[in-house]
């Protein structure tokens, strides 16, 4: 600490500047308590509303799950065991509530999720966050494993095959708030969505977030500052716990039901999807990936029967090719983006995803096909694909649709490199500087 | 008492040497190229599908051969397509893969052969009786089963101890930059290691399924078994996956014969439980019903205890 400078010689703008400074960090977070108050306005189908509390309850999981992945570096596939058993312990605590057997107003019922989501990390983390890596992965897995078989034998609390229900209608109320509608629950979603990303996004800047990054990237050296590598996983691990459980807890009161499928491996791998479809480098990114999945899900499951089979090519190819994700792919344009050359881009990268779209719709229209010819619905002929009607048993559309998707991907051999050129170009530092 | 001992060891050994094919491929992928490979299990439920399929135009025979071939030629596809590229970006981007790889399987599996189990039989000749001991019979085609697993161990020791290609193997386990240096092409290595790996995870879906049964979850089912089974022998530890193997087909094997709840057992004890009811369902739990949390049980004291697994000598 150095001693403070006369108050005479301190610069007026410092005041000013810390004030505007403060205000860029809220910024973004009263933008998005605005977006978030005003999206069932903006969006009036009656569908939107259940897909919006969906998005909302899929933000906190993968913010959470993220924790672990992208700031911690541990790669967990039994993440919605913690998800699930704090939605449980929600559930049956509203239940109790209803019974008048617990003062718990329905606001409140997702902190309750969070307490037993940070329980169950507390205990299982004591041991499975003892190492990094795939020896965490693997211990992650069976104790994803060992919560889906305990499920089925513990039927008193997990409810067998059927689940749990509750009914947050019968709970007490918090100032006359009821919950009766969707409409009324997105906002308690909203709320609580926006208050646990604020608290994560603190958590990545406290010491302890700080040092969760270090021992990702190097825990020997973390080790030697004076850190346990263990416990700063440790600690990573239980908050991510907590904000898993406040998503169940928020699952809870929006579905009224609970399942053993709700801590399963296919919860576990789809908060994983998310998370790195989105992009795990940023803190952005598990809610582009969230808003993402659950719109391709409820949207896709409409139209195709087939749309995890979609789900997971975009996975592989996220893998494959944007390892850093939809987030890490937007925020490569940053420096271009301040230097203004970003207009450059625009034709390569339109080029590049016509092409791409094109060979998109032929492979589109080959799977599709497939799948209408391997299900054998014998009473129809014809299927309806992309606004137009095909016959699946005949070769002409097999042949439209193979040369759709070799065309797109002669082309995209041609537009891809054109666009990676005009990326480096983009990114080239000016001459003189 | 003796009949279950008697059976469930007999069946014991014919699960735990079908878990060996699918882990002797996994452990050898791992021991190489340092990876675990989620889409391992994809490849033995692409070889059950495979053999369904030849089987109704060619007969079980030449299935058995042709299917692991074909599924072997998939696996070194992924890894000579997939696996190479991500490689750069580290051993979790690489496990990341592989599980993407086991997602697009099991869709790809259900959208060309359905949802719903298909009929894959036991082949006519296999279909009987092979002897009656205490009152029970045992199939030929287990027997069967036991014969091409205990014949694809010896293949696989031979390979290991006799060849020169297997010495390269075994050289790449421990020391592949070494073998690099001395001219060997190590990803060429890698990618027939990934190919033999997925062909014999193929050849233990093409036997199993008739048993088994073949539908799209049935590589999720046996998937993370054999995941602990390798984990529990020691990662890149051959002999550690054949003990494992054993272990864990024998262990489950006998739980899920013994009809014993832990209510039982404190009866027996002269302490009946009865009377707390908030531990009800802890009571009536059964042998046979934690049989199947046994193996994830196992897998977390090995790792928590000893995490080079029973004969591993390394940790990732």
């Amino acid at each position: 600490m150095s001693t403070p400078a006369p108050a005479t010689a301190r610069p007026l703008a410092v005041g000013r500047v810390a004030r505007t400074g403060r205000l860029r960090a809220y910024a973004p977070w009263l933008a998005a308590a605005v977006v978030l108050v005003a999206l069932p306005h903006v969006i009036r189908t009656p569908v939107a509303v259940p897909i919006m509390n969906q998005m909302g309850i899929a933000i906190v999981f993968a913010l959470s799950y993220n924790m672990l992945l992208g700031q911690g570096g541990m790669l967990s596939f039994g993440h919605a065991v913690y998800f699930g058993l704090g939605g449980f312990i929600a559930a049956h605590a509203l239940n109790l509530a209803g019974r008048d057997g617990l003062y718990l107003p329905v606001p409140l019922v997702p902190l309750v999720g969070g307490l037993g989501g940070l329980l169950c990390a507390v205990v299982f983390g004591s041991f499975s966050t003892m190492r990094a890596g795939t020896v965490f992965a693997m211990i992650s897995l069976g104790v994803g494993e060992l919560m889906a078989a305990s499920s089925l034998i513990f039927d008193r609390f997990f409810g067998g095959e059927e689940g749990i229900t509750t009914n947050r209608a019968k709970a007490p109320l918090l100032f006359g708030l009821s919950f009766t509608r969707d409409g009324e629950v997105y906002y308690l979603i909203a709320f609580w969505v926006l208050v646990a990303a604020a608290a994560m996004h603190a958590f990545s800047r406290t010491p302890i977030g700080r040092m969760a990054n270090a021992v990702r990237d190097n825990p020997e050296r973390a080790e030697f500052i004076g850190y346990s590598q263990r416990s700063v996983r440790y600690v990573s691990f239980c908050a991510a716990g907590l904000f898993a459980g406040v998503g169940g807890g928020l699952f809870a009161v929006n579905y009224e039901i609970l399942t053993a499928e709700n801590m399963g491996l296919t919860a576990s791998g789809a908060v994983l999807l998310m998370a790195y479809i989105g992009g795990v480098g940023t803190f952005m990114g598990p809610v582009i990936g969230a808003v993402v999945f659950t719109f391709l899900q409820s949207m896709l499951s409409d139209y195709t029967g087939i749309w995890l089979l979609y789900l997971g090519v975009l996975f592989l190819a996220t893998v494959l090719f944007v390892p850093t994700g939809l987030a890490g792919f937007l925020l490569l344009h940053a420096p271009a983006w301040r230097t203004r050359r970003l207009a450059g881009l625009i034709g390569p990268y339109l080029a590049a995803a016509a092409v791409a779209l094109v060979a998109a719709a032929g492979v589109v229209g080959l799977l599709e096909m497939v799948h209408f010819v391997a299900s054998a619905e014998t009473t129809r002929v014809t299927k309806r694909l992309f606004w137009v009607s095909v016959a699946p048993r005949t070769l002409t559309p097999w042949l439209g649709f193979a040369a759709l998707a070799v065309a797109g991907g002669l082309g995209l051999r041609w537009a891809a490199p054109r666009a990676a050129a005009a990326f480096a170009e983009a990114n080239r530092p000016e001459p003189g500087r | 008492m003796l009949q279950i001992a008697f059976f469930s060891v007999l069946n014991g050994l014919v699960y735990g040497m079908l878990l060996f094919m699918l882990s002797s491929g996994l452990t050898l992928i791992f021991g190489m190229m340092g990876v675990l490979n989620f889409a391992h299990a994809g490849f033995y439920m692409l070889g059950a599908y495979f053999a369904y399929s030849l089987g109704l135009y060619l007969g079980f025979w030449p299935a058995l051969v042709l299917a692991p071939l074909l599924a072997g030629v998939a696996g070194a596809a992924v890894e000579r397509f997939g696996l190479r590229r991500v490689h750069r970006f580290g051993h979790v981007a690489e496990l990341i893969f592989t599980f993407g790889v086991a997602l697009l399987i099991e869709e790809a599996v259900a959208l060309l052969w359905g949802r719903p189990a298909k009929t894959y039989e036991v082949p006519a000749v296999l279909d009987f009786t092979l002897f009656r001991a205490f009152g029970s019979s045992f199939p030929a085609y287990k027997a069967f089963m036991l014969l091409v697993a205990v014949a694809i161990f010896l293949f696989i020791v031979a390979i290991l101890t006799r060849t020169r290609a297997g010495l390269i193997i075994q050289a790449s386990l421990t020391h592949p930059g070494m073998v690099a240096m001395l001219g060997h092409n190590v990803p060429r290595v890698f990618m027939i290691v990934f190919g033999i790996g997925s062909a014999l995870a193929g050849l233990a879906g093409v036997i199993a399924g008739p048993v088994l049964g073949t539908f799209p979850g049935m590589a999720q089912v046996l998937g993370s078994i054999v995941f602990v089974v390798v984990v529990i022998g020691g990662l890149g530890s051959l002999t550690g996956a054949f003990a494992a193997s054993l272990l864990i087909g024998i262990v489950q094997t006998f739980a899920v014969a013994l009809d014993v709840s832990v209510g039982d057992v404190l009866m027996a004890l002269g302490t009946p439980a009865s009377a707390s009811a908030a531990l009800h369902d802890v009571w009536k739990v059964t042998v046979a019903q934690v049989a199947p949390i046994m193996p994830f049980l196992l897998l977390i004291v090995v790792l928590m205890v000893r995490p080079t697994g029973l004969f591993g000598t390394r940790e990732t």
